[in-house]
């Protein structure tokens, strides 16, 4: 009898909490905005940046707005699935930044055309990051800041090991080899996968190709392509990758703290590096392999896109407009006053008193000549199937040949449905 | 004695004070996404959960999943885990059980120390195992242990030859669950009569194994048949561990990816395929049903006459 006291109890007040929660969501109106659908507030959405200051900064371009109230939320976690979620329902934000706009979001019609918005200024944008976010002549994204990545090494371990900085894949195996092993040093960090989540595509742009090409075909069903990443297991296999690290690739500890030499990251974990170890390091592109490579360096930005779910689209079009068009202070603020990126309009970049010395000119140069975005027509099945195949070839050994064939036919297949839409 | 009590029950309104708010939830928030998920399936849902007409593409999901290399090497994963895990937690859980059970003093606190990782969150007991206990460098607490004899530091997410990363995702799934198996393995153990042994300690049998395997292994059959399939069930379902332990900021190995990570990253992933990801949930949904109702069959589960 008491057990099924107990049970009734708990049934009484698992219920009570449902009910509650019901009422609560029937009659509440929490859905961030605070003035409900009265008025023509805006809600901004930002993923969570490292770079202290930046919230701040962002709530204040937001509150420099003076035609309509700009409300913005800072959301910490996995943020490209959130907007993805959130451009669904109606409580999604009406300005987002996005890493994208992805090619699926612009054909389901989610994210509205800032064509218009961004023509005036159209050619002062870095193209290699405008092009991904533009699908059939028009502009679904306007980037913010250019982002990129590039191989940090530090000079005293390579002199130590006598080994030259790698121009060449091949070198780079040679001297990760060269430099690993020595006080429990490793040679190379590039992530604790291997190098699967953060190389993606770069590898095949270092031997001349791509993933998908100017055509809108398979970039990569070439010899050249297999041989490459041969070589990123044959890394793998020497031992001479650091695994297991405490923290990731997008954070420069790794290579702060010796425990490995050569490491690839972003340009952001520049200015720790240098706080870290002063003039003991440089920086270089992902080496070119064979005859018809060169040497690669992946860029990307996040844009500033306007969610076709949104009451307001149009105060919404004219806000992003407002702050990534027209307000060149703020955009350079943003850029190069917390963190360490490229703005994303040429002009802008060329200003930029930071980027003018040392390993950021590198950094940017290499950007310039080398840069390479991943195309809008990579889509995430594609890119799943890439890596996957990928982390085969690396981890398990398998062959390059045989596992990019079955890349090739996955990425056909998606480049036929996304077409015909 | 039922029916007497549902029949008046029926009648009164508490009834539906109590039960129908739950019973309400249980609707809206199972019932409802469980029957527009299966909906989904037969439809080309990107980016979208209200599909058009347009869409519609039959048995064409399942027929993509189940030819999709990636959702049954998932599969295989999962088979493996489980034929992993359930054999390993029964074992240990029964074991802690005996050894408790056998304590003349300080039974409880050591029951409440084994017990205690049931409280602790998948997602925080990961992050220890990732970070502290096995990480890759030479200062992570197995690394350092192995290297007082000499060994090299091993990456023990990253190695897939061997599979160290088992060694990391089974010992976490044991430690957080054997507890509570062992509390279920003492409640049996607890209902075993004492006559039992009395009476096979005067016909001569020796405590330890023989009494073991004759009298108290066959007394715990209920319990065993409810932990196993429990034990199943869950594993089944793993995802925390898998998820907090393996993957990253950009995505997620292939090896010992198992299904509901691969769902989720098909259908709430930047994919957004829903129709899709759906797809898989409906077979999932099914294989565990079948899984769950042959093990049920095996083991007898409410055959007449069973106690």
């Amino acid at each position: 009898m008491a057990g099924t006291f107990g049970r009734r109890r708990l049934m009484a007040g698992g219920g009570g909490a449902v009910l509650g929660a019901a009422l609560a969501t029937a009659c509440g109106s929490n859905t961030g905005r605070g003035d409900g659908d009265s008025g023509a507030g805006l809600r901004q959405w930002y993923h969570q940046y490292g770079e202290p200051g930046t919230e701040r900064a962002v709530k204040r371009y937001a509150a420099a707005y003076k035609k309509t109230e700009v409300t913005v939320q800072w959301r910490p976690g996995d943020y490209d699935r959130q907007t993805a979620a959130a451009l669904l329902t109606d409580s999604g934000p009406d300005v987002f930044e996005v890493n994208g706009p992805l090619l699926d979001q612009i054909q389901g019609g989610q994210v509205v055309d800032l064509t218009a918005e961004i023509e005036p200024v159209k050619d002062d944008f870095n193209q290699a990051v405008l092009a991904p976010k533009t699908w059939q002549g028009k502009v679904w994204g306007i980037p913010q800041v250019i982002d990129m990545q590039m191989l940090y090494y530090r000079k005293s371990a390579l002199k130590d090991a006598g080994v030259q900085p790698p121009r060449t894949l091949d070198e780079l195996v040679d001297a990760a080899k060269a430099v690993s092993g020595k006080k429990k040093t490793k040679g190379l960090f590039l992530g604790n996968d291997g190098g699967v989540g953060v190389l993606s595509g770069t590898p095949l742009f270092a031997a001349g190709l791509s993933l998908i090409s100017e055509e809108g075909k398979v970039g990569f069903d070439d010899p050249a392509a297999a041989r490459a990443l041969g070589k990123i297991r044959q890394l793998y296999a020497d031992k001479s990758l650091l695994l297991g690290a405490p923290t990731d690739w997008s954070d420069p500890s790794a290579l702060v703290q010796g425990l490995t030499a050569m490491q690839w990251s972003g340009l952001w974990a520049l200015p720790q590096i240098k706080k870290a170890l002063g003039d003991d390091f440089g920086v270089l592109p992902f080496p070119g392999d064979g005859s018809g490579g060169k040497p690669a360096v992946p860029v990307g930005a996040y844009g500033s896109a306007v969610s076709a779910r949104s009451k307001h689209t149009a105060q919404a079009k004219a806000f992003a407009k407002w702050l990534w068009v027209e307000r060149t202070d703020f955009q350079r603020d943003f850029a190069l006053s917390y963190g360490f990126h490229i703005p994303a309009r040429i002009s802008l970049a060329k200003q930029a008193e930071q980027l003018r010395e040392g390993a950021a000119a590198d950094a940017v140069r290499f950007a310039t000549e080398y840069g390479h975005a991943e195309p809008l027509l990579w889509t995430a099945a594609s890119r799943t199937a890439y890596q996957d195949a990928l982390s085969r070839i690396i981890k398990d050994g398998a062959h390059p040949e045989g596992e990019l064939k079955g890349v090739v036919r996955k990425v056909s297949a998606e480049l036929q449905r996304v077409k015909k839409k | 004695m039922s029916t007497g009590v549902l029949g008046p029950q029926r009648r009164n309104l508490w009834f539906w004070v109590f039960v129908g708010p739950f019973a309400l939830g249980l609707g809206l928030f199972t019932y409802v996404p469980l029957v527009w998920s299966l909906y989904l399936s037969f439809f080309d849902a990107h980016n979208t959960v209200s599909p058009d007409a347009s869409d519609f593409v039959g048995l064409g999901n399942y027929g993509a999943m189940l030819s999709d290399g990636a959702f049954l090497a998932s599969l295989g994963t999962f088979v493996l885990f489980t034929a992993f895990i359930v054999p390993a937690t029964y074992v240990l859980a029964l074991a802690l059980a005996l050894m408790v059970n056998r304590l003349r003093v300080a039974q409880a606190f050591f029951r409440s120390v084994f017990f205690l990782p049931t409280a602790c969150s998948y997602v925080v007991a990961a992050v220890i195992w990732k970070l502290s206990i096995f990480n890759g460098v030479r200062f992570g607490l197995a690394n350092t242990v192995l290297g007082w004899f000499g060994a090299d530091q091993t990456a023990w997410l990253s190695t897939t030859h061997p599979p160290w990363y088992w060694l990391v995702i089974v010992t976490v799934r044991l430690w957080l669950q054997a507890g509570f198996y062992m509390i279920l393995f003492l409640a049996g153990l607890q209902r075993i009569s004492p006559q039992l042994y009395e009476a096979a300690a005067v016909d001569g049998a020796r405590p330890g194994w023989q009494t073991f395997r004759h009298i108290t292994f066959p007394q715990l059959r209920a319990t065993s048949v409810a932990v196993v399939l429990l034990l199943v069930i869950n594993a089944f379902q793993a995802f925390d561990e898998f998820y907090n332990l393996l993957s990253d900021a950009r995505g997620y190995p292939p090896y010992a990816r198992p299904p509901l990570v691969y769902l989720y990253y098909t259908a709430l992933g930047q994919d957004q395929n829903l129709g899709l990801g759906s797809a898989g949930a409906v077979i999932l949904a099914l294989i565990i049903a079948v899984a769950t109702v042959v093990q049920a069959r095996w083991f007898g589960l409410g055959r007449k006459g069973e106690d």
